[in-house]
């Protein structure tokens, strides 16, 4: 995906963006509004991050005005503030949602599929390996022409195994990836999740291999 | 009041009002004691001098000297006042006629002039005391003009009786009108403390974070006392404003780095190659974490707290406010698989109340049910109408209560005592509490049947 990320503090533009391209996402920044406006008439994006306090104005009016203009990138503001006020202002002014700082990056990438989902974007997000089509918008997996729907936790391990086929990823980093850090959770508890997402993907070619004291990997028969 | 040893206002008030009562009475009885007593006497000498006066008529001079004829109608006048006893004499220079001859004659002697009505004295005789009236007449006897004493005396038991009665109603005066003033006091003191316990009562009646000037009408003299009170109100308000700013302003400046941490430590625990370095940038992110969380929530208590001083009364539909909600929550609850399902928020609910304060509320308790979710179960969100209220009602299937008593876990930073791991920082029940409260609501927790957490919310329906 293309984001656009509208945010004026130098240290965190960076950490973000270099966090979402390590998910393989180009991300543009803007460091004031005006710069933002450059960007948006010069590249097409998928979606907007938004800070709400930023040196040329605030973002609400930048909302304001995309929403005016219609033009409808979905805009997820990004606020560090966390009033009540602030999260019920910018909904009506036109958000597709918010986050508040210090953001979860699954929770970010949850909530722009959820907000791509809602605006039926992007379909270029299809992907192919061996005999399965996999839709991570609408979490579903296509093997010979059945579509099978994905949980949550099924869909990400699959787009984390996808990323790299044939790479052996621990159990450990696969936790670290899959549940929250403010749960403890015993490495082997993936295992539910890979014995779930195997049988998903019978039939299709694909099979997750068990390594032993390794971890897992996707390959393609 | 009485801790410190001071008597109330109204105690004063009554014990000063009673005091000047009872001098009053008993002056009251003095005086009509004293004035009746003399009235009595006077009425008494009156009729012992008719009598004597009487008796002075009846003396005749003949050549063989003075006779007196008495008049025994005068002594019965005198008989029928009282049961006293009656003595007389008649004596010309100090020989007695007729009579009592020991009946003491005035001490100091007399001029005839004084003596040609009578004149009265109280002596003893007989071991008793007596009244005398005592008057002079001159009559012819052979040819000589002869100075006739008469005297009347009796006795004092009747005039004590008397005085008694006298004393007995006085008495009975004094403490009627003591009585009287007694109730009158009691009467006057409530009334003049009326407007202070109005005015307390109009301070009291508040709500615990209602910081409104007091503009309840009260008289001049509790004005300074009134203007005292609003200005420390206005003080604590001020004070509670800077507070609310002053974290509002921490938890953005919080913030902003807190993200940059967070992102760095995700980056590095990508990349991270030792399971040591690992295990620190976990415990680097979930510290993080558990900062952000207590920033936002003192943050949304504050918001909270400052709020439910003076509420917005605006009409708030429930119904949209919980679908947006489940909205907002859903992908943070897929996370782990959670499904949230929505009951009830297809027709509008209104309520009347600050739309702001109820979305803190709700927001709360959807966090606390997600973040307590077992993973792939199922969170139900139901909005209903029971009698003059709305619920919503918020059930997990999570850990539950381990039976931790409500009150416990709304209080500040309490928090169950099966939390485990879950970061946390235990001001989320007390926000949601305080929101019901200030909406003259209730908020519940209950073990959901079948495992988990039912919290519901309770306001009145607009």
């Amino acid at each position: 995906m293309r984001f656009l990320m509208i945010e004026d503090s130098d240290e965190l533009a960076h950490s973000v963006a270099e966090r979402l391209r390590l998910d393989g996402h180009a991300v543009d920044r803007a460091c004031s509004l005006s710069e933002a406006e450059d960007c948006l008439s010069a590249a097409p994006y998928d979606l907007i991050l938004l800070d709400l306090s930023l040196p040329d104005g605030d973002g609400r009016s930048f909302l304001t005005r995309q929403r005016r203009a219609r033009r409808d990138v979905p805009i997820i503001v990004m606020t560090a503030r966390a009033a009540v006020s602030d999260r019920v202002d910018v909904l009506d002014l036109g958000a597709d949602d918010y986050l508040t700082k210090p953001f979860d990056f699954a929770e970010l990438e949850a909530r722009c599929r959820a907000v791509l989902r809602r605006r039926g974007g992007a379909s270029e997000t299809v992907q192919r390996f061996a005999g399965f089509i996999f839709n991570p918008l609408t979490a579903q997996l296509v093997v010979a022409g059945e579509a099978r729907e994905l949980r949550n936790r099924e869909l990400r391990l699959l787009e984390i195994l996808l990323a790299a086929p044939d790479r052996i990823f621990s159990k450990s980093q696969l936790c670290d990836r899959l549940f929250s850090y403010a749960e403890s959770v015993s490495d082997n508890a993936i295992e539910v999740y890979v014995a779930r997402l195997r049988k998903k993907l019978e039939g299709s070619g694909a099979h997750i291999d068990t390594v032993r004291g390794m971890g897992y990997r996707l390959t393609a028969t | 009041m009485r801790d410190n040893g001071a008597l109330s206002l109204r105690e004063r008030l009554m014990l000063q009002l009673l005091v000047l009562a009872a001098v009053l009475a008993v002056a009251l009885f003095v005086a009509v004691r004293t004035v009746a007593g003399s009235a009595a006497e006077e009425t008494l000498d009156g009729v012992l001098g008719a009598a004597t006066i009487a008796v002075a008529d009846e003396l005749r001079g003949g050549e063989e000297g003075v006779s007196v004829d008495l008049p025994h109608e005068a002594f019965s006048i005198l008989g029928s006042i009282s049961e006293d006893r009656i003595f007389y004499r008649i004596a010309v220079d100090g020989a007695t006629i007729t009579g009592y001859d020991d009946l003491p004659l005035p001490e100091a002697a007399r001029s005839p002039a004084e003596l040609s009505t009578p004149i009265f004295y109280t002596t003893q005789y007989r071991d008793t005391e007596v009244r005398v009236a005592v008057m002079q007449r001159v009559v012819l006897a052979g040819r000589l003009s002869t100075a006739v004493t008469v005297l009347v005396a009796q006795t004092r038991a009747g005039q004590a009786e008397i005085a008694a009665r006298v004393a007995n109603q006085a008495a009975g005066i004094g403490l009627g009108v003591f009585a009287l003033a007694a109730v009158l006091s009691i009467l006057t003191a409530g009334s003049v403390l009326r407007p202070i316990n109005r005015l307390a009562e109009a301070v009291g009646r508040r709500g615990p974070s209602d910081l409104r000037s007091v503009d309840h009408p009260s008289p001049a003299e509790l004005r300074p006392l009134v203007d005292a009170l609003n200005g420390f109100i206005a003080r604590l308000r001020a004070g509670l404003m800077r507070t609310e700013t002053f974290i509002a302003e921490a938890a953005h400046h919080i913030r902003t780095p807190l993200a940059t941490v967070r992102a760095r430590a995700e980056t590095a625990l990508r990349k991270a190659e030792t399971e040591e370095a690992r295990e620190t940038l976990r415990a680097v992110i979930r510290a993080v974490e558990e900062s952000a969380r207590s920033a936002s929530q003192l943050l949304d208590h504050a918001t909270v707290v400052y709020r439910s001083d003076r509420p917005e009364r605006e009409s708030v539909d429930l119904a949209r406010l919980v679908a947006g909600l489940a909205q907002n929550f859903q992908p943070v609850a897929g996370l782990k698989d959670v499904e949230i399902h929505t009951e009830g928020v297809t027709a509008p609910v209104e309520v009347v109340g600050d739309r702001l304060l109820i979305e803190a509320a709700l927001r709360n308790m959807l966090d606390n049910a997600v973040k307590y979710s077992s993973p792939d179960s199922e969170i139900a969100l139901v909005l209903s109408r029971k009698g003059d209220e709305a619920c919503v009602e918020v059930a997990d299937r999570g850990r539950g209560l381990s039976g931790g008593a409500q009150p416990d876990l709304t209080r500040r930073f309490a928090r169950g005592a099966n939390v485990g791991d879950v970061v946390g920082s235990g001001l989320g029940l007390t926000i949601v509490e305080e929101v019901a409260a200030a909406h003259g609501g209730r908020f519940e927790l209950a073990e959901r049947k079948g495992g988990g957490t039912c919290a519901l919310f309770w306001v009145p329906l607009g």
